[in-house]
Parts: C-alpha cells; structure tokens; sequence
C-alpha cells in the first residue's frame, strides 16, 4: 500500500506542518519506506506477543500527593514569547471554533 | 480537550432555533441520553507534578516545568489520583484494568502548552460498570461506560473584540495552574427508556455522581468552580425500536438545574428539526444559561482526529488485585445503599419520601437526624422553611447557610418551649442574616416564649377586659371561643406567648 501525497497532505495538516506539493511528493515514498520497514515486523510478531510501547519492564512508578515548591513567576513568564496581566499571551485563534 | 470554550461565534447567540413544545416532542420521538462528568480530584498536588491544586491562587503561580511542558521534563504519577480513580470506578460497579497506560492527545490549542494533553484512550482504569438513581419513586439503571484519568487544561481569557469569545478576540491570556490537576472523566452508556422523564434523569444522575463523590471525598464537587462539569450528549429516534439517532454534545452545563434544562431544550430544538423533514447535525454545542437555549460550537467531524499514542514518558499502571480489594474495603456507603437504608429507619411515606430525594434534602435531613432532631422534624424544616429560602436565593439546598446541627439546635428549642415554630423562623432569619447561632439569636433578639404566669397572667387580664363579649361566650361554657383570646394574647406578645399555657390561664380565670 503506497502511501498518497494526499495522506500525507492530511497528516501534515494535524500536526500544523505546512508542506508544497513538491514536498509531499517528495516525502510520500520515504514515509513509505518507513511504514514498510515498520510492517515487517508484524510478520514475526505472533498474535501472542503484545505491542512494545515502553522498553523498560516497569509499571506502577508513581510519587507521593506531596506539594513541592513551583517555578518563581518570572521564571515561568521567561519562556513566553509575550506575557500580559502574569499570563502566557499568544496570538488569537482562528478557524477553531 | 475536557476544558469547555465559550467558542460560538456571536452572530450565533442571536440566530433564534424553532423548537416544538415538549408534549409534542415526546409524542412524536424516544430522547436518548449519554452523559460525560468531568470531575477534579481534590489531591493536593497535580497529576503528574508536584505543584499545589490549591484553588484561585495568583495566575501561574503554581506551575513548573512539567506541567509547562518544558522539554526534558519527566511527568510521574500522583499515587493518590490512581487511588481515587480506583475507588470511583468500584463505586461505580466497574471492572478495574489490570493494567493500563496513558496516552497523548495531541492538538494544537493553547489551554495546554505541550500541544497535548495527557489522557487515557482505549485503556481506561476502570470500564464496564453500572450505577442507579431514582426519579418519581421509579429506578433507572445507568450503565457505565469507562472512567479514565486525565489532567486538566490551563484557562483562557480572550482579550478585544467580543469580550471573552475568541471570535474578534485580538489576543488570548493564559493561566497554566489548573493544567495538570487530576481529572477522571465518567461517560455513561447511551441511557434509554427513560422517555419524558430524560431531564430529571439526567439531573437525578449528576447529583447521584455528586453525593457519591463526595461520599467517597475524592473531590471538591463544586459544580460552580468547575471541579464537577457535564457533558449531555442527546439524540433523538421515532421509537425505541429505531436505531439511535444523531446526537449534540451540550457543554458549559454548570449546575444540577441546568442539566435538566439543557437536556429538555435539546429535545425540542431536535424535534423540530426532525418534524420539519431535516436533520440533526453532529457537533458541539453551548448551553447558554441567559437565554436557556443551546449555540453551536465546533463541529464534531474533525475533532476526533487527536492521533493517540502511548505516552512513552509514563509506564504502564498495573494496580495489583490485593490493592484494588483494600481499596474495595475502604468504599464508605454509598448514596443509594444509603437512600434505602434511611428509608427504611426514618419511616416516612412513599410520597414523603419522594418529596425530600426530589428537594435534594437526603444528606441534610440525615445529618440532621444525627444532630439529634426527629425525622419528621428535620424534613419539615428542610422542605419547608429551609426549601423556600433556598428557592429565593436560587441556591442549592445544602447551600442557604443554616447548618443540620443549627437546624437539630432550633428543633431541640422547639421540643423545649423555648420558642415556638412561629418564633423560630426568625430564629432562622437571623442565623441567615449572621447573627450567630440559633442561641445567640434567641438571646440578641429577645425570641424566647414568655411562659412565666405572672407576664403572661397581665396579658391575659388585659385581653379580658378589651373582649368582654367572647369572656362571656367562655364563662357561658362556649369553651371553643378561648382562640380569640389566645390570639390577643399572642398579638400583645409578639407572638412570643407560651399558647398551651396561655390557653390554661383563660380557661382558669374563666372558668
């Protein structure tokens, strides 16, 4: 299954990446060298072998309800490209309503 | 995204929907509930850091780089949020995972600054469960879908053009303290066969939830700061016989009341889109509470594509079968176990009984009871005196500011003559007003019943001599005359009089 600029043009718009039409072209077939590559590995995983999402063997890492200090404010607003009234302020938001 | 938008665009506040009275709706189609409850966790810390949940503290004073989403930062579950995720879905009578994980849903929105939100997607904690509430004297089994952890998002303000709405809105402000505080979502199974009765349902079904919560005090509950939010999502069919039909998802639904209104106003807007040959658009819609309609929002099509994965900074949660059992052991009674049980000790009638699961007054009569008054008299009160300042105020009962032990206090002055029911709604009335406690009240005011002979014997004396006539009715045998000379009595008192003894007096001195 050939993966078709148009997926990728679909793709590209959920993860807000603007893409030409040269670019899809050009990056369709090495997604699907990627995706190719990855089905290969169903061909040896039998049906009892569960999907790996994690490589360590762990489970149940979790940390006391205990309040630990937060960030002085100036430090958090540093990251922000604009702040306003000790808030992250960001550009309006269009076409999602 | 669980955080509700204020989102419309304004030209969509004034379009007027058609909407067919509510009989007819009924009459002509079978509603179809499915209900999601966002509900905050009252953990002190986040959910996956350990910044304070503490509520209305200075704009993102309580963040850091976890829950900014500042890269290298490693997230590590609260142990105390699974524990209150697994006690919710037991008490919810869902099967608990074995083991679970949790997921990104990525979308690009501000309210969460890594461009995800931390979720759980087809492995939820706890799943296939079951609940009941009751409405009219009737059960209704709500199945449960899943209860899966989440965090929640930061706030927005929308600053210029339209206040508050993103449309026109120039720039937004956002607050980050409420991103990352736990959040367990509880989606019900389509709810059917509830018919007309679907509002109350809906409304019997949130408060259930709330009392259950607040049973087992994983949360806060407070549906006007947003720790408890619903979601009603409502279709329409031509008979319980017919597939399910297409359903809205009402959002910004923020109190028991509006649960009820919002559902109704559902089913009369999609009726009469239906009758009139047209069809009910999948989307997302605000429940206005102003206007009590419903505006759309987003359309729904698109926003199921959040790509979710594993989220590989978090491992697996494998809650082991001897933890989910002590926790088990830990269940308090929970709402509707407990709705029998007092049933049964209170003795009330089945009308009674109706009355006060309907008022909301289960909880205070019961602490009332506790507080040491006598059933009967704890409901009068809640029902009537209390019920109706509740109704003034537009407050949920449990909310006017007069506590079950204020209330046990002014019933145990009743049981002792010290004041009378008359004197004890301004007992009441000054409790409300912050006067202090009931006794203090008495005591400011002046309310205690007069029922020392000598007080009550002038009055009486003067009452006499301004009636002769009914004093003669009384001396002539008419012994049945003696209200009238009770009511001067009274009236001279402010009402204040002990009435049995006054009445004693009369027929004393006239007999």
């Amino acid at each position: 299954m050939a993966l078709s600029p148009e997926e990728v043009a679909e793709l590209a718009r959920l993860a807000r990446i603007e893409l030409t039409r040269e670019e899809l072209e050009h990056l369709a077939p090495q997604l699907d060298v990627i995706l190719e590559s990855v089905a290969h590995v169903a061909d040896v995983a039998a049906d009892d072998i569960p999907p790996t999402s994690h490589a360590l063997p762990l489970t149940n890492v979790f940390r006391e309800d205990v309040v630990v200090p937060s960030l002085p404010l100036e430090d958090v607003l540093a990251g922000a490209p604009a702040s306003d009234l000790d808030r992250f302020r960001v550009p309006r938001i269009l076409g999602d309503a | 995204m669980s955080q509700t938008y204020p989102l419309q665009q304004a030209y969509k506040d004034h379009l007027v929907e058609e909407v067919v009275s509510y009989d007819d709706a009924l009459a002509a189609f079978d509603p179809v509930l499915g209900l999601e409850v966002h509900v905050e966790l009252n953990t002190a810390s986040k959910m996956f850091c350990g910044c304070s949940t503490e509520f209305g503290a200075e704009p993102n004073t309580q963040t850091c780089p976890v829950c900014l989403g500042l890269p290298g930062s490693l997230p590590v579950v609260n142990a105390k949020a699974i524990e209150s995720a697994i006690r919710i879905g037991l008490a919810l009578n869902c099967s608990i995972a074995e083991w679970c994980r949790f997921a990104r849903k990525n979308y690009f929105y501000p309210d969460m600054p890594k461009n995800y939100q931390i979720s759980q997607y087809d492995e939820p904690i706890a799943f296939d469960g079951w609940t009941e509430v009751e409405v009219d004297g009737k059960a209704y089994r709500i199945g449960i879908e899943r209860a899966h952890m989440e965090e929640d998002t930061g706030k927005s303000l929308h600053v210029g053009g339209a206040t508050g709405r993103i449309h026109g809105a120039d720039y937004s402000l956002l607050d980050y303290n409420r991103s990352g505080v736990p959040l367990i979502e509880i989606v019900t199974k389509p709810i059917t066969g509830t018919g007309d009765k679907a509002p109350q349902v809906a409304r019997a079904y949130v408060q259930m939830l709330r009392d259950l919560l607040r049973a087992l005090g994983v949360s806060d509950v407070r549906m006007e700061q947003g720790s408890l939010r619903c979601d009603a999502n409502v279709s329409l069919r031509p008979s319980p016989e017919a597939p399910l039909g297409t359903r809205t998802e009402t959002k910004n639904v923020n109190s028991l009341r509006s649960v009820e209104r919002a559902v109704r106003y559902e089913i009369t807007r999609q009726a009469a889109l239906l009758s009139a040959g047209g069809r009910v658009k999948q989307e997302t819609r605000h429940w206005q509470e102003g206007s009590g309609t419903t505006s759309s929002g987003r359309s729904k099509e698109q926003a199921e594509e959040y790509r979710y994965f594993p989220d590989p900074d978090l491992v697996p949660v494998a809650p082991s079968r001897e933890w989910v059992e002590q926790l088990r052991g830990t269940l308090p009674e929970l709402p509707t176990e407990r709705l029998k049980r007092v049933s049964a000790e209170w003795g009330f009638s089945e009308m009674e009984m109706r009355d006060v699961v309907s008022a909301g007054a289960v909880n205070a009569i019961m602490a009332t009871v506790a507080a040491g008054a006598s059933p009967q008299s704890a409901r009068k009160w809640w029902l009537t005196e209390l019920a109706r300042r509740a109704n003034e105020r537009g407050v949920d009962l449990e909310d006017t500011g007069v506590t079950p032990a204020q209330v046990a206090e002014i019933q145990a002055m009743v049981e002792a003559g010290t004041i009378n029911d008359k004197l004890a709604r301004q007992v009441f009335d000054g409790v409300l007003a912050g006067e202090g406690g009931p006794a203090e009240v008495v005591t400011a005011r002046g309310l205690a019943v007069v029922s020392d002979d000598t007080a009550l014997g002038a009055a009486v004396d003067a009452a006499i001599a301004a009636n002769p006539a009914v004093a003669d009715k009384i001396r002539g045998g008419k012994v049945q005359a003696a209200g009238a000379l009770i009511g001067a009595v009274m009236k001279e008192l402010r009402g204040q009089g002990d009435a049995a003894r006054i009445r004693e007096l009369i027929l004393t001195k006239l007999g």
